[in-house]
């Protein structure tokens, strides 16, 4: 499944895409930082509700494909824009983050 | 290849910039070649050192060796320092606030992270003096 992919399954906001195209090859859920930049895999889908600008640092770090913002968390202007320069994936969904989940693993 | 020295400040208090040095490392050593694997593990030890560093401590300074065959990440600073270090070390153990929670900081996963994520972790610290994490990473 592609990112853009991932983004109509969720019916997300897409905040900011980078790279539509790119594969997500799996998923990780959290919101607990240092638990996200150790143990995400690269290519992942990051689930979390957190929207603070250090998720785009951990973003950068751990390589993900994707952020998901969950339960349409407010996200601030300044860091969709950040995302811009720094292109990352960033999609925001409604869907809470077990149901977003539940939604990608139908589909995989 | 002669060693390679990058030295960054590192503003206490500001999780905005947190990160900044890092990703300039990151960048460098990716530029240079260096195994993909081997930058993310250099860049997720000095992150979480780096934000430790704006999270308990006023800041600080990063200092950066890039070897042949490692890079060698100095981060020091001058805050409150740590009482007990093997205790600090442990997965879990935190004393961070709630407002630095609500940031998604505070799992204490940061220090067992450098240490996973480094071939040799070294904190020295005095109460009241300050702190030095050392982080030795071989590369492949
Ligand atoms: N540079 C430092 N100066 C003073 N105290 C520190 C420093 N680095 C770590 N500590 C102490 O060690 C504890 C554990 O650090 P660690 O990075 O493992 O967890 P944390 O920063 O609290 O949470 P996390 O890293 O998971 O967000 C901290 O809560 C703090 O008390
Ligand atoms: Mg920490």
């Amino acid at each position: 499944m592609t990112v853009n992919q991932l983004a109509e399954l969720l019916n997300a906001n897409k905040l900011n895409i980078a790279n539509g195209e790119k594969e997500v090859a799996t998923g990780y859920a959290g919101d607990l930082l240092s638990f996200v930049m150790g143990r995400a895999p690269e290519d992942s889908a990051w689930f979390t509700i957190m929207t603070n600008v250090n998720i785009l640092a951990v973003a950068t770090l751990t390589d993900v494909a994707v952020v998901v913002v969950c339960e349409g968390a407010t996200v601030d202007e300044s860091i969709i824009e950040k995302a811009k320069q720094q292109e990352i994936n960033l999609i925001k969904t409604e869907y809470d983050v077990f149901n977003a989940i539940k939604r990608y693993l139908d589909e995989t | 290849m002669e060693k390679i020295h990058l030295e960054f400040d590192v503003d206490g208090r500001n999780f905005v910039s947190a990160g900044t040095a890092t990703a300039k490392v990151k960048a460098c050593l990716k530029e240079m070649g260096i195994n993909p694997d081997d930058v993310k593990r250099v860049a997720i030890a000095m992150y979480e050192g780096e934000i430790n560093m704006v999270i308990h401590a006023n800041g600080g300074k990063a200092l950066v060796d890039i070897y042949v065959d490692k890079v060698v990440v100095k981060l020091i600073d001058t805050g409150k320092g740590i009482a007990d270090i093997n205790l600090a070390m442990k997965p879990g153990y935190s004393t961070a606030s709630d407002d630095i929670r609500q940031l998604g900081f505070g799992a204490g996963m940061g220090l067992p992270n450098m240490k996973k994520h480094s071939d040799e972790c070294i904190v020295e610290s005095e109460v009241g003096k300050g702190t030095t994490v050392t982080l030795i990473t071989n590369l492949h």
